[in-house]
């Protein structure tokens, strides 16, 4: 009886005629351009000769581990970031034969929303800071460990409700983005901690970067509709999620404005809105002309279709780099251009 | 208390006391059923209630020109199928002027359009040289609206959705070029960023080919070991520091064995990064476990009386094994491995180390190709921003219940089969 089921069994171990060399490019990275780089992905797949790319989401720094590995068919092609590569990271390709080819592809921002329920809120830089800062300066340059409890104890202005935050947690770039640009950008308002910069920068980046843990600030996971979904729950808390899941969602939620500008796309594009972060995506040099497709991906990313003001990204929620910096980049980007740090 | 029973006095059996505590059991007992039974109602009537909009596909028709001055019969492959889809929506619309408003107008059909026009002109090559109407996929927007998953009533600018395009969507809909059908895309097609078009195939064949590989190498490489352990292996120091170390990797978190499988199958013997292969060898190793130790419990529970009936007769001992013993311990041996590939069909952690969670269009045609899982895909769709995915993610999950129904089932009806009764 077993036996008479293996020798039926043994035949489907033949299926399958594709040899291991690789014919599809592989991309690994960041779960925030993830969306973006699928699209194209697909759009290429469909457009193309070509067979559709593997897209994966691994996350800025482990997308950038494995491209750096090395080069030949086991390793990615491209890896997508939510940041610019990092001078370590260029280091360690260097190192392993890898020659990046850089291009930038626009922006995303960073919305701390709340549910239509509740008003909406007027925010600024330095007050985020005092809110979900793990340690704040007093009134008299003391660093002190967070004491408020309740907005209104930070700005008379501010609702009198409790402090709740819901937001992505530490191994995410946007949780990365969010204390770079919203909680150092409010940090550093004060002008003690600004001076403090030069001084001691260990410590500046502690006080600055440091998220409290007494249960304000939620660790809400990398799912941004689920912090949607709490939010609608929960009206007196603020979630911090990407603003293509409050273009979605805009029934449900409404983003607070940050020193007086609202997340819209034009002010994210413009560049007035605070709280906003390139993307980015990477080829490795040495793999264009081995795997196939490469160049052509390249030059459907930065079509006007994709990647422009009309184009189809928009559609995805991507804010798109302005005209001049779009066809700079194009050329770099298509002249496979290696990466310079500076 | 007076402990010693008294046989001449009923009371003294304590009986009242007893019942209650009988009785108090039972409560609890039932209780916790109707407590589970309850919740997996509950996440069984969202899942479905959920889902249903993904099984519905809203299409809208339009008047396209395939004359020749659009369409040369002899080269249909270079024809811009887009621009003439956009010419009969503007030909519907002769008032919409502005370009930003042109737009939007295109955007009520979905951007897959032009190549679904394609594939039915290549398909029925009699269209050519005439105006016909044809049948194209909805945008995912249009379609929640169609469908009333779009609150009309907020204002204009908390929802996805504009007066105007509103307006357009009322006015086809008057003229019957609206229509809902049954979505069997979702059925066909691979994942797409477009919601309208995405479909569980590759997600399916992904899994099924994943856990065909896990089965054929895990079942009989757990089967031998757990026989040969059983059976022949002698026992001593050695055979227990087996026995607790599989013991031990029966509780070992799925994604060491993504890490292992990463440093092995991907690392050392090159295999093809994110294909069922690699996916259904790392599933294996997390399975062989389960099915030893569940194979070894079935051997165990054989009568000894068989085994010795055999050797009495003169049968060796590996004719008394495979010939008496093994034959009453598969069903049992079957039970364990459904458990372990259960297990194995809903785990994303290990598949994430070796690229299976990934964003795959194309079908895989072989183990060596490129593909995901059906829990990857609920987890990929649960995380897009777009919110017709929403409805996707709910009816994934009923995919995925019920390939795991139909696994159950025919293991069910398999130990039936081979079940041997004394």
């Amino acid at each position: 009886m077993f036996t008479r089921s293996i020798y039926f069994l043994l035949p489907l171990l033949f299926f399958g005629t594709s040899s291991l060399a690789r014919d599809q490019i592989n991309i690994v990275g960041s779960s925030t351009v993830f969306p973006f780089s699928t699209a194209v992905a697909e759009r290429f797949g469909k457009s193309t000769d070509f067979k559709t790319p593997v897209v994966e989401s691994t996350g800025s720094g482990g997308g950038m581990k494995l491209f750096c590995a090395g080069t030949g068919a086991s390793t990615p092609d491209v890896t997508n970031a939510s940041r610019r590569i990092k001078k370590s990271e260029a280091d360690k390709c260097a190192k392993n034969g890898v020659t990046p080819v850089e291009a930038k592809i626009g922006f995303d921002g960073i919305v701390i929303a709340n549910s239509r329920s509740a008003p909406n809120l007027e925010l600024t830089l330095k007050q985020i800071f005092l809110a979900l800062a793990k340690n704040i300066p007093d009134a008299n340059e003391n660093i002190i460990p967070n004491p408020f409890l309740n907005w209104s104890e930070i700005d008379p202005s501010l609702p009198d409700v409790r402090i709740e935050v819901l937001g992505p947690p530490p191994t995410s770039g946007t949780r990365d983005a969010f204390a770079e640009l919203a909680l150092e950008g409010g940090c550093k308002e004060f002008d003690f901690i600004k001076t403090m910069k030069k001084t001691d920068k260990a410590a500046y980046k502690a006080l600055c970067h440091t998220v409290r843990e007494d249960g304000a600030y939620i660790e809400a996971g990398e799912n941004d509709n689920l912090i949607v979904q709490k939010l609608e729950a929960n009206p007196s808390a603020l979630g911090v999620f990407g603003y293509s899941f409050l273009e979605q969602n805009s029934d449900l939620v409404q983003g607070s404005l940050v020193n007086g500008v609202e997340p819209e796309f034009e002010e994210i594009a413009s560049g007035n809105y605070p709280i906003a972060r390139s993307l980015y995506f990477y080829v490795k040099k040495e793999h264009i002309g081995v795997i196939p497709g490469i160049p052509e991906f390249m030059s459907e990313f930065t079509k006007e279709d994709t990647w422009g003001e009309d184009g189809y990204l928009v559609d995805k929620g991507l804010i798109p780099l302005d005209e001049a910096s779009r066809s700079q980049w194009s050329e770099k980007i298509n002249n496979f251009e290696p990466l310079e740090m500076n | 208390m007076n402990n010693t029973i008294n046989f001449s006095k009923s009371t003294s059996f304590n009986l009242p006391k007893r019942g209650q505590s009988e009785f108090r059991f039972q409560i609890i007992g039932i209780g916790a059923i109707l407590l589970s039974l309850a919740f997996l109602i509950w996440l069984i009537i969202t899942v479905i209630f959920g889902s249903m909009g993904a099984f519905k596909h809203v299409e809208i028709a339009i008047q396209v020109d395939l004359t020749s001055k659009n369409v040369n019969a002899d080269d249909v492959n270079s024809t811009s199928f887009g621009s003439i889809m956009k010419s009969g929506l503007r030909e519907q619309f002769p008032d919409v002027k502005k370009r930003k408003d042109k737009k939007k107008l295109y955007k009520l059909i979905s951007v897959e359009s032009s190549l679904e026009l394609k594939e039915k002109v290549l398909d029925n090559k009699d269209l050519l040289g005439q105006k016909v109407k044809i049948w194209v996929s909805a945008s995912d927007d249009v379609s929640l609206y169609v469908r009333g998953k779009i609150d009309a009533s907020l204002p204009e600018d908390q929802r996805k959705i504009t007066d105007k395009e509103i307006s357009w969507i009322n006015n086809l809909g008057a003229n019957g070029q609206i229509r809902t059908k049954v979505n069997w895309g979702f059925f066909k097609n691979g994942d797409s960023r477009e919601p309208e078009i995405a479909g569980i195939l590759a997600a399916l064949v992904g899994s099924t080919l994943s856990l065909l590989v896990c089965f054929i190498l895990s079942f009989p490489i757990g089967v031998s070991a757990a026989i040969f352990l059983e059976q022949f292996a002698p026992r001593n120091r050695l055979s227990d520091i087996i026995e607790v170390n599989i013991n031990n990797l029966a509780a070992v978190p799925s994604i060491v064995f993504g890490l292992l499988g990463l440093s092995i199958f991907l690392g050392y013997f090159d295999l093809p990064r994110s294909s069922p292969l690699v996916g259904g060898m790392v599933l294996s190793l997390m399975t062989l476990p389960t099915i030893i130790i569940a194979s070894r419990a079935s051997l165990q529970a054989v009568p000894p009386s068989i085994k010795e009936a055999a050797l009495a007769l003169g049968a060796t001992p590996v004719q008394a094994v495979f010939h008496h013993v093994f034959p009453v311990a598969l069903p049992g041996m079957m039970t364990g491995t459904i458990v372990g590939m259960a297990r194995a069909l809903g785990d994303t952690a290990p598949l994430l180390m070796i690229g299976m969670v990934a964003f795959i269009v194309d079908i895989p045609k072989s183990i060596l190709e490129p593909a995901t899982a059906l829990p990857v895909q609920v987890f990929l769709w649960a995380d897009s921003p777009e919110r017709a995915f929403n409805e996707k993610t709910s009816a994934a999950i009923i995919v995925l219940l019920i390939f795991l129904i139909v696994m159950n089932l025919s293991a069910v009806l398999l130990r039936r089969k081979l079940e041997q009764r004394f």
